[in-house]
């Protein structure tokens, strides 16, 4: 019989492994000469030669700046009603309808994509047709529908900071004078900043990454870097789809990476100087 | 108006009405509504125009009165069409199936997390979530190279001589229920682990004491107690992957779709405007339940949270 | 136990049959209070009793239901929390985690819209008063709780409230550091002349902190008084109960004269003669209350007819200063007496299974109706 120790880590460097081997291996063949992916052409491999194809591939740039300007407006859209909608639902204490905003929050973090990609598209159709507007589909609509989907996960994401937080600390503030736009801008807003950062690049990793929702919504002229991915890869692999995967896995791994050193570092300052504290007693 | 008049105005019961309008006016518009205009829709009838569908209220012929047509014809033709029902009940038999292997692989991990060393625990959670933040679409997109019949799969299962032929793994329900449980397996651990990391490790201290031995410590104690974690871990799989379009897109059978292509191919390849959205409706109210049972979970988190 | 002199100034507070309704339940109920300039009152009472949903009408985080809430004579009904000429100190302490101490105590005068130089001389003369100069760059998790609970105090009397709202002011400190800090806390009130109304459910720390004690029960004031007022002289069988222990034994009124009375309770054998009036129907069911250490034991029956019972001893605990016996009486009921350890061991004292009389002076019991 295994040890539990034991288990525990075969668990753990299985599933890890599941992970990330399939990352691992569209790293290693976008370095393949080879256009057939699954073979390795040692003689002539590594080469770049798939990056110098992707950077000169105009309709994936463009495809790619879309996609970065939308995922932009999305995540800063988001963060202010998503911080908007934590802030009512975790301190403005019981409202009529307050349930079914608690509701319509969370909702779309499970609603299958399909659906809300369907119930956008004809939402923009029929109002097109009602008032005129939107005219066409594109960037509008594409940044509309994903600011919905969004701003649930910021909703989230501020309301548990907000909820880990006393009210009365904006009671003291109220208490010492503070009217109420003060304090949220004095108090609240330095608090949940964590929150809202994390909201930002999660709804704009969302953003970024979503292709159901924007093939609805999009018109013939918009694509999203996703909805290009997607289209090539349907007719089977493409090397150059490897070396935007591993340029993508890189610039990740080294935000997440130098983000969390950080964090840490904080964290560990704060926990000697509190240790610090202790000492001195007092 | 003074700055000082909008400050006030902020201040005041009013201005709480505003904060509060704010967001319930955008998820409203842009999330309630959209669903009644699907819920409409799938009551009209294709029409070859722009939009494609009928109105639900038209002018009759002689001008002189409104007709309100409520045709329930596009919900008979998803009962009447085996195809339909198969499609849905395949959606819910991948949708499960990849529910419980996500368990599976995800529990153990989750608890080796919550119980290892808290330096550790952050790299490890740190491990878990990455992925996340890389392309969905790409990660799916690997396993098409991984598994094609001349793939790395393959390749090694041959070299390693535990095969003579190439297996055929793409294009089958194994691949996508491999395509779902690699993209949603953060899912199920990070509720699991949130969940495990809260117990009070005293239990089993005590659970020990008197007289229990790991495993039953486990079963009685532990597991127990995480079935609010699990709940929460299936449903954020469960949901989603019913209604999954892109995994099976790549990764599927051509001969059986799931709901979420089906739904897409209805509304792009035949235009057929009011049967996708009663596909739509079938698959929402379907999932009602286990959307209802994850809000209420959800926001037990959130005032637990509050402590 | 003395009473602090009590400046009698005019009143300041004034609370008038204010009702706080949460739905169906009653957190606040009719209540009325009139709280003097300069006075350390107490709210005592268990949780759920409604004393901090008092204190928070009064700093104008509620809205009571019913009544009003005047201080120094103006109706604060309109008047927001950050308007009103009150500050409190919270439970928590609620000091803002991102602001250094000095950007704490600052936050409320910045509010004020007072110059720089004066905000900065201002904190660092509080600061100095509670003895944090040297910590004033530091932030909140940097501080030791008692340290805190200063910030929290500097912050909330910088402002040079007339009137300061406490909420278990020393709840959150350890049993020494509390003794020490009710001192300080006396001190700095006394210095800065502020009205305290102080929320506690603390028995003891309300009898030293106050100049008077209001005991609240589901919601109601159920005695206003000094603290020996609420602790000699009850007048409720809950207040008895509820500050320090307390014999209580049920009878009927035998003797009623303007100047003694006599009570027959049946689970004493002695009668129990009271050396001052009450007013009570004849014959009426009443409650007698007889604190442990006022009773005092004996080996020898004493040589009186009233006040005396006889038992044996089934516990003692020794607790230091103190130590309490419990003694069965012969018709079965326990009484707590607690004798003051004035020697050390000696064998002389009265021990396990020993039979005792128990006796007690007519001032001792207090007849509480029922």
């Amino acid at each position: 019989m295994m040890s539990r120790g034991r288990f525990r880590k075969t668990a753990l460097v299985v599933g890890l492994s599941f992970l990330y081997l399939p990352i691992l291996s569209m790293i290693v063949f976008s370095f393949n000469n080879s256009r057939l992916v699954t073979v390795w052409d040692a003689a002539h491999s590594p080469t770049l030669k798939w990056y110098s194809a992707l950077l000169s591939n105009g309709h994936i740039l463009d495809a790619a700046w879309l996609s970065i300007r939308i995922a932009a407006v999305t995540a800063t859209l988001s963060v202010v009603l998503g911080t908007v909608a934590g802030l009512v639902l975790a301190r403005f204490g019981p409202f009529r309808g307050r349930a079914l905003l608690a509701g319509l929050t969370t909702a779309p973090l499970v609603m299958p994509e399909v659906i809300t990609g369907l119930s956008m598209l004809l939402l923009f159709v029929a109002l097109e047709h009602a008032i005129g507007w939107p005219d066409g589909r594109g960037f509008v609509t594409i940044t509309i529908a994903h600011v919905t989907f969004c701003l649930s996960y910021v909703t989230v994401v501020v309301q548990s900071r907000l909820a880990g937080f006393d009210d009365s600390l904006e009671e003291a503030a109220l208490d010492l004078g503070a009217r109420p736009a003060r304090v949220f801008f004095s108090i609240t807003l330095p608090l949940i900043l964590p929150a809202i950062i994390s909201g930002w690049l999660l709804a704009f990793t969302l953003s970024w990454d979503d292709v159901v929702i924007s093939q609805f919504v999009a018109g013939p002229s918009a694509s999203t870097l996703p909805m290009v991915i997607f289209s090539k890869v349907r007719l089977g692999v493409s090397p150059d789809v490897n070396a935007l995967a591993s340029i993508m896995v890189a610039v990740v791994a080294l935000c997440v990476v130098c983000s969390t050193l950080w964090m840490r570092r904080l964290e560990r300052r704060r926990q000697l100087e509190e240790q610090m504290a202790r000492a001195a007693g007092g | 108006m003074t700055l000082a008049r909008l400050k006030e105005i902020l201040a005041g019961e009013y201005g709480r009405r505003v904060v509060i309008g704010v967001p319930y006016a955008w998820l409203l518009a842009f999330f309630v509504v959209p669903f009644l205009i699907v819920f409409k829709i799938s009551f009209s009838e294709v029409r070859f125009s722009m939009p494609p569908y009928a109105p639900l209220f038209e002018l009759t012929e002689d001008g002189a009165h409104w007709r309100a047509i409520f045709n329930l014809g596009n919900y008979h033709y998803l009962i009447a069409d085996s195809l339909y029902i198969a499609t849905f009940a395949y959606s819910i038999k991948v949708a499960a199936v990849s529910t419980l292997i996500c368990l599976a692989i995800g529990y153990p991990m989750a608890y080796a997390i919550a119980r290892a060393r808290e330096s550790t625990r952050n790299l490890l959670l740190m491990l878990i979530v990455l992925p996340f933040w890389t392309s969905f679409l790409l990660r799916v997109y690997a396993w098409v190279g991984l598994l094609q019949n001349d793939g790395v799969v393959n390749n090694v299962l041959l070299a390693v001589g535990l095969i003579d032929q190439p297996l055929t793994l793409l294009y089958t329900d194994f691949a996508v229920y491999v395509g779902i449980v690699y993209s949603y397996l953060p899912f199920m651990i990070l509720p699991l682990y949130s969940n495990l990391e809260k117990h009070d490790l005293t239990l089993l201290e005590a659970a020990a004491d008197l007289g229990a031995r790991p495993m039953t410590a486990f079963l009685r104690i532990t597991l127990p107690l995480s079935i609010p974690g699990i709940v929460a871990g299936c449903l954020l799989v469960f949901i989603p992957a019913v209604g999954e379009y892109v995994i099976p897109s790549l990764l599927g059978r051509s001969d059986q779709l799931m709901i979420g292509r089906v739904l897409s191919d209805e509304f792009f390849a035949n235009r057929d405007w009011p049967v996708a959205s009663a596909v739509a409706i079938v698959l929402l109210v379907g999932l009602l339940l286990p959307i209802l049972v994850f809000q209420r979970y959800q926001n037990r988190e959130i005032e637990a949270a509050r402590r | 136990m003395s009473d602090r002199t009590i400046d009698r100034g005019a009143e300041y507070v004034r609370i008038e049959a204010v009702t706080k309704r949460f739905g169906d339940f009653v957190a606040v109920d009719q209540v009325s209070l009139s709280i003097k300039r300069g006075e350390i009152f107490c709210l005592l009472g268990g949780s759920g009793c409604g004393k901090t949903t008092l204190l928070r009408m009064l700093a104008g985080f509620e809205t009571p239901s019913a009544g009003r809430i005047l201080i120094d004579g103006q109706d604060m009904a309109a008047i927001p929390p950050y308007e009103r000429p009150v500050n409190m100190m919270f439970q928590s302490y609620a000091l803002f985690p991102h602001m250094t101490v000095a950007r704490n105590v600052a936050f409320g005068l910045e509010q004020e819209g007072l110059a720089k130089a004066d905000i900065e001389r201002r904190v660092q003369e509080m600061l100095e008063i509670v003895q944090l100069r040297d910590y004033a760059q530091r932030k909140p998790h940097q501080l030791s709780g008692g340290q805190r609970q200063r910030v929290a105090l500097a912050r909330a009397l910088v402002k040079r409230p007339k009137l300061l709202l406490l909420d278990e002011p020393l709840g959150a400190l350890d049993k020494k550091l509390r003794e020490q800090t009710q001192f300080e806390l006396i001190n700095l009130q006394e210095k800065l002349g502020v009205t305290f109304i102080v929320v506690t459910h603390d028995q003891e720390e309300a009898m030293t902190l106050a100049t008077r004690i209001g005991v609240m029960n589901k919601g109601q004031i159920v005695q206003v008084g000094t603290p020996t007022e609420i602790y000699e002289f009850p007048n409720s069988r809950f207040v008895a109960d509820f500050i320090g222990s307390v014999n209580i034994f049920e009878g009927s009124l035998v003797e009623d004269e303007p100047d003694h009375v006599r009570i027959r309770c049946e689970e004493l054998d002695a009668p129990v003669f009271v050396s001052h009036g009450i007013s009570a129907a004849p014959e009426a069911r009443v409650v007698v209350a007889i604190r442990p250490e006022k009773i005092g034991m004996s080996r020898d029956r004493p040589t009186v007819t009233d006040n005396v019972a006889h038992g044996v001893v089934k516990e003692i605990a020794y607790m230091g200063d103190i130590s309490v016996y419990l003694v069965r009486l012969d018709g079965g009921r326990m009484v707590r007496v607690t004798i003051p350890n004035t020697e050390r061991q000696t064998d002389e004292r009265i021990v396990w299974d020993e039979s005792v009389y128990l006796s007690w002076q007519p001032a001792a019991p207090v007849v509480l109706s029922t």
